[in-house]
């Protein structure tokens, strides 16, 4: 069967939108294919610095004849209705039929359409599909043609079963001819399918494929490293941006100037990362930076790369000049006496400067470390220093060594260590697979630094919303739980709230608006399902557990929610969470009725059924026997007591009628339910549970 | 590399590739400015349907980049080569690409590369999609299509390429020291300039009187309103004292009197003059191209 080979070449696509491009133009030409009734065996995608390439295998030759049947107006229709459809389907009066329908005679059209040949279908949908590619960013080119494109188009390749489609795009006509490499290929290439245009553009110095790129760097950098007795630092995302980079990979090792390598590895490294994309070395042995960069041309130099490596070398040389200058320049002044240039620091037009919010984390951290055993002395002074490196020269330069320049800078000055890593790594954890910093001086600072950005957030009404949160507040609110779950940190979140409120209130001048605490606490209370949904935790239990007045320590509710989990999928769990259910409805509907609630004790003298009198003693038991269990944070002992109530449950909905004829007896008995409801909402808001 | 290009050579050079491509060379506007950009051969010419080639050097003054002559490459003044192809011929690319190799850069023996940079001036209201231009993990060149100019989308699309000459020099001359260039066979880049930027630095960080300045400010921003106005609209006129403004501004922004609050302020009202300026260019016979200036 015939297949497809589109190539769009164009000036060089940016890095970051090459695979999306690819995948784009897959999916556009898969759905205007099949839209058409035209199936393929097999696809795929390419994209590269200057072109994107869609192979498409097991067309059929032509589409299947396609038969239609079209319902019209009524007979009796208005004439103009008639002469509608007529110009709608093409067809004249006599040549449509008539049909009985329930709602009287009406035209019907059949309208048979012979297939068409696939090479006619795609000159239609080929230049259709690469008109509503989405660029992220896109231009105009051509004078006075609004057409756009990521960057100018200067040729289309289209054949199908080896004869060019034809169309035009841009002022583009499809052909079979290409370019090859910028500089190691000369004249056009013309290829008929995909199988000879891959070969031919791998002799004219072009790697089709990004992923082959990708392996062929990463190899070839591996194998460099390898050569200088050094091994390559993985780094994907450098791994990817650099294979978009280049149509020819072609791998050389550079040397970084002995001066610069006292300067400390991650500003090396990111110096080498973000400006010039080298891949950092390290010795294997001893997992230090090496002296050594590997880099990626795009070009096999006539002298072997002796004047690209040396070119490279010297941006290299000058940018970590840079860089070495403000490590140099930093390390004159103490952290301690930037503190208060952070006065002139934004953190938010409405939440004032850096200074003031250190001020707040340092009191709230402090307040933290007496909690979960951590020196607040040692806390409050990492906060207070946490963020004076925001003003040193080496993180103006490269904003994403914030912590690791201020590790640097309060070891410099003889600080605590403990304190010089919580400098470091209170940002942490960054992300989803960023690791839980674990010693507590830190965590003290980590979490009263996310707690007060959602505080501070918060109170001015910037709540993350569906779509949006730039201020990061899922992912403070996260790292926050997975400390504190983590390593166990027995916090009240509710006091937190409060304090942080407090402190926030002090430091600014003006007035603050009220914080929603009610719905800060639920914005805890959703990502705490969001980190627990992979343990499989019940959101709804998480819930129920949470709406609790008295339930806003993490860790002691999880033990909870895990709990209630393994009681509830027992048999007494189970049924006992039916009889609640059948209690709680009857209650509704007859404190509906009534319009009263019952909550009133209940009257021993009244009680006549024996199941009634049982459940009523069980439930004293149990009340009895669940509040110490709480209390000591014995769960599996509360859900015991629960357990034994499953059978007077059963038995008292098995042998009584609630809605006794004699109105004391019946209100008794819903002051029994209510007190059973009463005793299984210490444990949990049971209504609230699914199932 | 094919002998080392001097200062005045490269110049030399790129004037005469240029011209050789059938560009008009011009001479630097006689304006401060931050850019070659800013030289109304690009602003205003960019706009309207008019065909333009031009090529140019542009003395740059970036008032803030002052380091009083201690830095390898930074400084406060510098000059830009400035290109620009109107409508961007489709081959400007390859142009550019011979472009290197007339100055020395042979491309079989470097590597040479096109990074997505997509350009903006805010104060210009401009903005445009291109790369920088690596040379062995150098950037040496800005590579741009205009979008837009004074907040006007361009029709026809303009080519704009700018050459850092200091920079680029240094790469020919394999030189780590801007002021150790040959501007000549005999006399330093430092000899010519070390001084301007020890001068300069002074002044822009030091002693301009931002009294003066502010007021500058407010008289080029009135002049240039009313020049704007009523019959006889004066874009060209009123354009040199929009530059006047925003490099009154670059140096109260070095003299660092502006807040990052007011910043914005500032380049908004720069930005306005700029839009006022191509909106009425485009209104008189040069900028709209009427027939019997064709």
């Amino acid at each position: 069967m015939p297949d497809l080979l589109l190539e769009l070449f164009s000036e060089e696509i940016p890095a970051r939108m090459q695979s999306g491009a690819a995948k784009d133009l897959e999916r556009l030409v898969v759905g205007a294919l099949t839209d058409r009734g035209l199936l393929f065996e097999g696809i795929k995608a390419f994209a590269g610095p200057r072109r994107l390439t869609l192979a498409v295998s097991g067309l059929p030759a032509k589409q299947g004849d396609v038969r239609e049947e079209l319902k019209g107006p009524k007979v009796d229709a208005p004439p103009a209705a008639i002469d509608g459809f007529l110009k709608k389907t093409g067809l004249s009066k006599d040549q449509l039929k008539v049909e009985a329908t329930p709602k009287g005679d009406v035209y019907i059209a059949v309208i048979a359409r012979k297939g068409r040949e696939t090479a006619q279908v795609l000159a239609e949908i080929l230049p259709d599909a690469i008109a509503k590619l989405p660029w992220p960013k896109s231009m105009r080119w051509l004078p006075g043609d609004p057409v756009r494109w990521v960057r100018p188009l200067h040729s289309i390749i289209a054949t199908f079963d080896g004869e060019v489609v034809p169309f035009a795009f841009a002022g583009v006509k499809s052909g079979n001819a290409t370019l090859g490499h910028r500089f190691l290929s000369k004249g056009a290439i013309t290829v008929r399918r995909f199988d000879d245009y891959e070969a031919a553009l791998k002799k004219a110095h072009v790697i089709l494929d990004a992923e082959q790129r990708k392996a062929i760097i990463f190899e070839g950098v591996k194998g460099a490293a390898f050569v200088h007795g050094l091994e390559m630092i993985p780094d994907e995302g450098l791994l990817a941006e650099v294979a978009g980079l280049v149509e020819y990979p072609v791998i050389l090792v550079g040397v970084i100037e002995d001066q610069f390598m006292d300067v400390p590895a991650e500003i090396l490294q990111t110096s080498m990362r973000t400006h010039q994309k080298y891949f950092s070395l390290r010795d294997p042995k001893s997992g230090k930076l090496a002296n050594r960069f590997a880099l990626v041309a795009n070009m096999i130099a006539e002298d072997g790369g002796k004047q690209i490596v040396a070119g490279n070398e010297r941006v290299l040389r000058a940018r970590l000049s840079d860089a070495k200058f403000f490590w140099d320049e930093d390390r004159k002044h103490t952290l301690e006496s930037r503190v208060e240039a952070l006065k002139g620091i934004v953190f938010h037009a409405k939440l004032g400067n850096q200074y003031e919010r250190v001020e707040r984390i340092a009191k709230l951290a402090g307040e933290i470390a007496a909690k979960i055993g951590a020196d607040p002395k040692k806390a409050e002074r990492a906060a207070r220093l946490a963020k004076a490196d925001l003003t040193t020269g080496v993180v103006g330069e490269f904003p994403e060594l914030q912590g690791v320049m201020g590790y640097y800078y309060a070891l410099h000055d003889k600080e605590d260590a403990d304190v010089a890593v919580a400098v470091r790594d209170h940002y942490r954890p960054i992300g989803p697979k960023d690791e839980v910093p674990g010693q507590a001086v830190t965590m003290s600072v980590a979490l009263a630094d996310k707690f007060d950005q959602l505080v501070s957030f918060f109170a001015i009404g910037e709540k993350p919303t569906g779509s949006g949160d730039p201020y990061a507040l899922r992912r403070a609110a996260l790292g926050f739980i997975r400390i504190v779950l983590g390593y166990n940190c027995r916090l009240s979140l509710v006091r937190l709230v409060h304090r942080a409120n407090f402190f926030r209130a002090e430091s600014e001048a003006g007035a603050v608006g009220p914080l929603p605490v009610v719905d800060l606490l639920w914005f805890f209370g959703d990502r705490l399902k969001v980190a627990l949904k992979e343990s499989g935790t019940r959101h709804d239990l998480i819930d129920a557990v949470f709406s609790l007045d008295n339930e806003d320590d993490l860790v002691r509710l999880v033990n909870r929610v895990i709990a209630l989990q393994g009681f509830l999928k027992t048999d007494d769990g189970a049924n006992l969470l039916a009889g609640y259910k059948r209690a709680a409805n009857i209650l509704k509907a007859e404190e509906k009725k009534d319009g009263k609630a019952y909550t009133s004790e209940v009257a021993e003298t009244l009680l006549t059924a024996p199941p009634e009198k049982s459940l009523s003693a069980a439930l004293a038991q149990a009340k009895a026997g669940i509040a110490p269990a709480l209390e000591s944070e014995d769960f599996a002992a509360a859900m015991r007591q629960m357990a034994g109530l499953r059978g007077p449950v059963d038995a008292f909905f098995e042998g009584v009628k609630v809605n006794d004829e004699n109105p004391k007896l019946r209100e008794n008995r819903l002051n029994l339910l209510a007190s059973l409801r009463a005793a299984l909402h210490q444990v949990a808001d049971f209504s609230r549970i699914e199932g | 590399m094919a002998g080392k290009l001097t200062f005045q050579d490269l110049i030399l050079t790129l004037q005469n590739f240029w011209a050789s491509k059938g560009c008009l060379i011009l001479q630097p506007y006689d304006n401060e400015m931050g850019a070659g950009t800013f030289h109304p051969a690009t602003t205003l010419r960019a706009l309207g349907p008019r065909p333009w080639n031009a090529a140019f050097v542009q003395p740059s003054r970036r008032p803030s980049d002052g380091r009083y002559g201690e830095n390898p490459n930074r400084l406060q003044h510098y000059y830009q080569y400035q290109v620009i192809l109107k409508p961007a011929p489709s081959d400007v690319q390859a142009m550019y690409l011979e472009s290197l190799k007339a100055i020395g850069l042979d491309p079989a023996l470097h590597d040479i590369r096109f990074v997505e940079d997509d350009w903006e001036s805010p104060t210009l209201g401009a903005a445009g999609l291109g790369w920088e231009v690596w040379c062995d993990g150098m950037e040496i060149t800005q590579f741009t299509y205009f979008q837009q100019v004074g907040g006007i989308e361009c029709d026809p699309v303009s080519a704009e390429i700018t050459y850092g000459l200091e920079r680029l020099a240094m790469y020919v001359q394999n030189v780590e020291f801007v002021y150790d260039l040959a501007f000549n066979d005999k006399v330093r880049y430092g000899e010519v300039f070390h001084q301007n930027e020890q001068e300069f630095s002074a002044f822009n960080f030091e002693k301009a009187d931002t009294d003066i300045l502010f007021q500058h400010f407010k008289d080029a921003e009135k002049q240039c309103r009313e020049l704007l106005v009523g019959e006889k609209l004066l874009p060209l006129p009123a354009y040199d004292q929009c530059i006047k403004a925003s490099h009154a501004f670059n140096l109260l922004q070095a003299r660092g009197v502006i807040s990052v609050t007011e910043r914005a302020a500032y380049i908004g009202r720069v930005r306005a003059l700029a839009q006022a300026c191509c909106e009425a260019w485009l209104k008189t016979d040069m900028g709209a191209y009427k027939p019997r200036f064709a």
